[in-house]
């Protein structure tokens, strides 16, 4: 295609995107890069207040473990999926996109509803007798992480099974026939084959946590905010509109920082298997 | 495969864990108490009836779907042309370009909310529904970019080049013989798309004024001030939307597409 036909096709949407998204963000976000006494001090204090840097931490903290508990259940569930029988595999994988296309309001409600002091663990575990008062579980950030697995673990499942889906079956045989039992050709074998997948279900995982706005406001209540939630408090509730703008600024710079390390993580691993 | 015991198990797990809290909602808006109570211990439909006695939930539903449909198409306006012109010509700037066109998806839609709202609602006193508009338009780019890109991979395109040679001007060629040929990723591409700015909230936080609010975002505020099953009975009502939905994309597309 000629260079001056390909620019009329991209040139339309380039532009709104520009107008739509790049300038607000630089006129919004920019003027907290020299805002106050100093160049960079909004970001200086941020770092120095001790209440945002244990939301900082508190929001990757519960990416971190949100991510990690997601690989462990997912990654079994994709091989199952991945080496069940064509009817199986399509129903296992409908069951799997169908929590992702379902609001995560309701998907956070109903853990409102198993955690609550009222909720159903807490009844079961008076109804047998376990304890005398209900335990605090909902309003924790205990229940931020179930919430978050919940919603993520389907984006997981979806991600990696697509790729063990394109490994050769008898790739694990001739690794059996090789006389690896099978958890150590699942190691050896489909494990490494299936790492980019798992790499981009793991960005996908933690980078959707980190920004996940529903999950830590109906279960983690006022005491547990994240930074997605603290940019809503600072700009609606305190009506702080320069501090809401540095939060946003640091959590987009943690996004591309975690894309950057788990893409990282991809080459040298790549690396080594080469 | 031969069967494994401990990993079937495993898995059985794992999807219990899907399944039985949505299980659990379902149950719960039937229940005849004005709290949510689980077993339920009377059979009601009244819950389902307040759904569609709620105005602000009839109205919200309305203004999400305009809105999901809109963003939808004008980003497919925009997202096809871009995402034919990105797969005919391979080189480093198309790659960048087509960067710049998924960047969205970098930028946290809470901040994406937050900036329109300041930049384009208090700056520009542009009305919220615009706003909310254009949020949703920037959700849906990406996954027409991403969804048509890769369905246009897989078009042979040597079948666009016997067009024109047969005489076929270039944008006949293009609605003649490349649309059809990748109708089913523009429907993926577009059902994908739906969907996702439908269910969307963060992007809509930020976004509502009087008379103007997402769907998501007011059952959301509802949840907050109101402990009863009629969130139950809506959550009801769109999983079985969802499983129509599914339902014909599978008919149609296969389920596959929809791991987009």
């Amino acid at each position: 295609m000629k260079k001056s036909n390909m620019y009329i096709l991209v040139v339309p949407g380039l532009l709104i995107l520009f107008v739509c998204m790049a300038l607000p963000l630089l006129k919004v976000l920019l003027p907290t890069l020299v805002s106050g006494d100093y160049p960079l001090s909004s970001y200086v204090e941020f770092f120095k207040d001790e209440y945002y840097l244990k939301i900082l931490i508190r929001t990757v903290k519960i990416a971190l473990i949100t991510t990690v508990v997601c690989m462990i259940m997912g990654i079994p569930a994709s091989y199952f999926i991945s080496r069940c029988e064509k009817k199986w595999r399509g129903l296992l994988l409908a069951v799997s996109i169908f929590p992702l296309m379902t609001n995560s309001v309701i998907r956070s409600f109903a853990w409102i509803n198993i955690l609550g002091s009222n909720g159903i663990i807490n009844s079961i575990m008076k109804a047998a007798g376990m304890i005398d008062r209900p335990l605090k579980l909902l309003y924790t950030e205990f229940a931020i992480i179930v919430g978050s697995v919940y919603l993520f673990l389907p984006l997981m499942i979806v991600t990696v099974s697509g790729v063990m889906e394109n490994i050769d079956n008898d790739m694990m045989e001739a690794a059996q026939s090789l006389g690896a039992n099978r958890l150590i050709s699942f190691m050896k074998v489909i494990f490494p084959l299936s790492l980019p997948g798992i790499i981009v279900g793991g960005i996908l995982v933690f980078t959707g946590t980190l920004t996940a706005y529903t999950t830590p406001q109906l279960l983690g209540g006022n005491k547990n905010l994240v930074m997605s939630t603290l940019i809503y408090q600072r700009a609606m509730a305190v009506g702080d509109w320069s501090s809401a703008a540095v939060v946003a600024l640091i959590m987009i710079i943690l996004t591309v920082l975690v894309i950057r390390i788990f893409n990282g993580i991809a080459a040298r691993l790549d690396q080594r298997g080469e | 495969m031969r069967k494994n015991k401990a990993l079937t198990l495993y898995v059985v797990l794992v999807f219990s864990f899907l399944l039985i809290p949505l299980a659990i909602i379902t149950v719960t808006a039937f229940g005849g108490e004005s709290v949510i109570r689980f077993p339920i211990s009377s059979f009601s439909l009244k819950w389902f009836v307040n759904v569609f006695k709620t105005h602000s939930f009839r109205k919200s539903f309305a203004a999400s779907i305009i809105i999901a449909v809109t963003a939808t198409l004008i980003a497919m306006l925009l997202g096809i042309p871009a995402a034919y012109a990105l797969s005919k010509t391979k080189s480093r700037t198309s790659g960048f370009i087509k960067s710049l066109f998924l960047s969205p998806t970098i930028v946290p839609g809470i901040v994406i909310g937050f900036v329109l709202y300041q930049f384009l609602v208090i700056t520009f006193k542009v009305p919220v529904y615009f706003g909310l508009l254009t949020g949703h338009f920037l959700v849906t780019l990406p996954y027409i970019i991403r969804v048509v890109g890769s369905s246009l991979e897989q078009f042979d395109f040597s079948v666009e080049e016997a067009a024109w040679s047969l005489g076929c001007r270039k944008p006949e060629a293009f609605f003649k013989v490349v649309l059809p040929n990748i109708s089913s990723g523009i429907s993926a591409a577009f059902m994908l798309s739906f969907i996702n700015s439908f269910n969307n909230i963060p992007v809509s936080m930020f976004l509502t004024g009087p008379g103007v609010s997402a769907f998501p975002a007011t059952l959301m505020n509802y949840i907050e001030y109101n402990y009863d099953p009629t969130v139950s009975a809506v959550s009801v009502l769109l999983m079985l939307c969802t499983m129509v939905l599914m339902i014909i994309v599978d008919r149609t597309l296969g389920i596959a597409s929809m791991a987009g």
